[in-house]
């Protein structure tokens, strides 16, 4: 146990006069500080963000339906008809097969895409609509005000705003127009019996795979979507463009450890007079390769604290201004959300990876050039 | 290849290991041809200094392979949603042919790892340096490891597509399957009981007879690092059938899952780091004669020694525990 206790010691007076020394050269130090801090700040915020974002996806898609039946026409999709479902629901292991009608509407008024979308079930009277929070904010609209779409054939249509949708859902509900399906058939020309897609009910998640098969024999032309499939696909798109993000970056990542090797081995007159010092005064190497290690440890700590702490501020506090144009999508109707902290230590250990472990591989060459040099050679 | 993160990370890290561990190795081969203390040739004195350099070098990159481990373990299970049919970090390991041989091999580096970084403590606290040449021979040992894992781990990454459909761990553990992994399925819950409970109690009688005699501490190190294959085999044996309350989900990552209270690292942790400490250890008291290395391990050893007891006795007690509370009865009364 004193064993422990001294070797416990003699590391916090290492550590003791490494600050000491560290506060004496304030400027260099909280430069190199401000730089790190910045690339550990950067890396993380695409981190935390597009895990968060994935988090957000695997939420929404919890609601989606079990699997989207669409059918292709030329490679491309088209609409589907009522009969389809007729067929589908004689499948086995199907409890209920909707067809659903939605799609997007350009408004030239703010240059925006909405989401149109007719709602099961008949909640909305027609001639009235429910609309998306970012939408009610571009169109400066409110309950009791009334917005019109030029439809297909080029009549006006007027709509009735009910309600607008909360803030909470935003992320899935920002730019929609929930109308009703009377209203949706005229104003695309979409004619009765027809639907955007079909939406079937599993109840047993095990046949999903089987029943996919089944609607794959019964209709042809048709391509079944599972939700399973959606989700991958969101979460492989969301660490894809992390990593797009990153890999830019690791430029940045290069020059910063060109930095540090530049401001490791640049040692100033004073540092050299100080380890030339502190070897006459009876310091080994391996004490000043200790003492230079704290340096650099210490130098990371704070720089990965003060980074990963401004990288969840900037994500959850503010919702990442800086990224999310680029991480989001291309929509022009943004959600205003908060995301909800979504952090595991995979996402800190390859920070870590990332960021401090070519740092530390950096900084060891000078570090030790500076502990092997003779007393006798600089302090004459 | 999937570009995700944290494989970028490790796929980082790996790189530059290598790049630090190679000339580290050249620095090696110098050090056993020519380390003689007894010289006041120039050579030994550059030696000495350079020695510095390459003891944190070193340091460092086994410091990265101790967290390169969970973090590959990690990033695979959670990629295991990309892939379809994988459920677990199994699913993705076995989405191609490099996977398993990727972990077992970054298990491997972990454990010389970790041994070595025992050494060079050891030998850092002695003044002649009893154990250099032992431990530069280890980073030979390494070095092609760090290769072959590196290279492994590269042809499993560029490999994995999201969307390759994999068995999951369901079908890799079924008892009629030929692979290593399902062979430890297959081996009966009773005497693999009698043999992990064998093991770690006899490696804690080891350590009773080390603290009170200072005496085999080789066969404590060896019997604690035996215990590792020992324990994972009792894992998918049938510990995991306990946790899981199922008699056919032999997986061993499935334990790390939420679902199942995270339990895993509480049996993970305990179980490497007793194995490490023990394989250290054997490794170091194999060189126990060396004049300065005795006075050495005399003081720095029973520490270590009950610590590693310790995360094996944890590992036992929590094994025992959960088979006890579990609802599912392997064993007929």
């Amino acid at each position: 146990m004193t064993e422990l206790r001294r070797t416990l010691a003699r590391q916090r007076y290492l550590l003791d006069h490494t600050v000491a020394s560290m506060t004496r050269r304030r400027a260099r130090n909280l430069g190199l500080l401000l730089v790190y801090a910045a690339m550990v700040f950067l890396l993380a915020s695409v981190l935390f963000y597009s895990s968060a974002l994935k988090h957000e996806a695997a939420l929404l898609l919890a609601e989606a339906p079990d699997i989207v039946v669409q059918r292709m026409v030329a490679g491309r999709h088209a609409l589907i008809s009522g009969q389809h479902a007729q067929t589908l629901r004689g499948i086995r292991g199907v409890r209920a097969a909707e067809g659903r009608l939605w799609g997007y509407h350009y408004d030239p008024a703010v240059r925006a895409n909405y989401t149109l979308l007719v709602p099961p079930g008949a909640g909305i009277e027609p001639g009235t609509a429910v609309i998306g929070p970012a939408l009610a904010r571009a169109r400066g609209a409110e309950s009791g005000d009334v917005l019109g779409f030029r439809g297909h054939d080029g009549t006006l249509r007027p709509f009735q705003i009910a309600a607008v949708l909360p803030q909470e859902s935003a992320l899935a509900s920002a730019d929609l127009f929930l109308v009703a399906e009377s209203d949706f058939r005229a104003l695309f020309g979409i004619p009765d019996g027809q639907y955007t897609d079909l939406a079937l009910q599993i109840p047993n998640p095990r046949e999903e795979r089987t029943v996919a098969e089944k609607v794959r024999e019964a209709l042809p032309d048709s391509r079944p979507i599972l939700r399973d499939e959606m989700l991958r696909t969101y979460d492989a798109v969301f660490d894809w463009r992390s990593a797009l993000v990153l890999l830019p970056l690791s430029g940045t990542l290069l020059a910063f450890a060109i930095l540090a090797w530049e401001k490791a081995s640049g040692l100033s007159a004073d540092e050299r007079r100080e380890i030339g010092i502190l070897k006459a005064i009876g310091w080994e190497t391996g004490d000043v390769l200790a003492m230079k290690l704290w340096e650099s440890g210490l130098l990371s700590l704070l720089a990965f604290l003060f980074g990963t702490a401004a990288a969840y501020w900037h994500v959850f506090g503010l919702s990442a201004p800086l990224l999310a144009p680029v991480m989001q999508g291309w929509s022009v109707l943004y959600p205003d959300f908060r995301l909800t902290p979504a952090i595991d230590a995979t996402q800190l250990l390859a920070l870590f990876f990332l960021t401090v472990l070519p740092y530390l591989a950096a900084t060891l060459v000078p570090v030790w050039r500076a502990a092997v040099t003779d007393p006798d050679e600089v302090m004459r | 290849m999937m570009v995700q993160t944290p494989i970028l990370a490790l796929l980082l890290a790996d790189l530059l290991g290598l790049l630090l561990l190679i000339p580290a190795g050249l620095f090696a081969l110098q050090v056993l041809r020519h380390w003689d203390p007894s010289s006041g040739h120039a050579r030994q004195l550059r030696l000495e200094k350079r020695t510095h350099l390459v003891a944190a070098i070193l340091g460092l990159v086994f410091l990265a392979q101790l967290l390169a481990l969970p973090l590959f373990v990690h990033a695979v299970d959670r990629m295991a949603l990309q892939i379809v049919g994988a459920m677990c970090a199994v699913g993705t390991l076995n989405a191609n042919p490099w996977g398993l041989p990727a972990l077992l091999l970054r298990i491997g580096l972990f454990f010389l790892a970790a041994a070595w970084l025992l050494m060079h403590r050891m030998d850092r606290r002695a003044p002649d340096y009893p154990l250099i040449r032992a431990k530069y021979g280890l980073v030979l040992l390494i070095l092609p490891l760090a290769v072959v894992t590196a290279g492994t781990q590269l042809a499993f990454f560029l490999q994995l597509d999201p969307d390759v459909i994999t068995s999951c761990c369901g079908s890799l553990f079924s008892q009629d399957s030929e692979s290593v992994a399902a062979h430890m399925a297959g081996l009966p819950a009773l005497p693999t009981m009698i043999a992990l409970y064998g093991t770690i109690g006899l490696a804690l009688a080891a350590a009773g007879v080390y603290l009170r005699w200072r005496r085999g501490l080789l066969l404590f190190g060896t019997l604690a690092a035996l215990s590792f294959p020992v324990a994972i085999a009792a894992i998918v044996a049938f510990l995991s059938l306990y946790v899981y309350e199922h008699p056919l989900h032999h997986c061993p990552f499935c334990l790390l899952q939420p679902e199942y209270g995270r339990i895993g690292y509480a049996l993970y942790l305990p179980l490497f780091v007793a194995t490490a400490l023990g394989i250290g250890l054997a490794f170091t008291s194999a060189f126990a004669q060396r004049e300065g290395l005795r006075a050495v391990l005399a003081r720095a050893a029973p520490p270590l020694v009950v610590a590693a007891a310790t995360g094996l006795a944890l590992f036992a007690a929590l094994t025992a525990w959960l088979s006890w509370q579990s609802n599912l009865i392997l064993l007929g009364y």
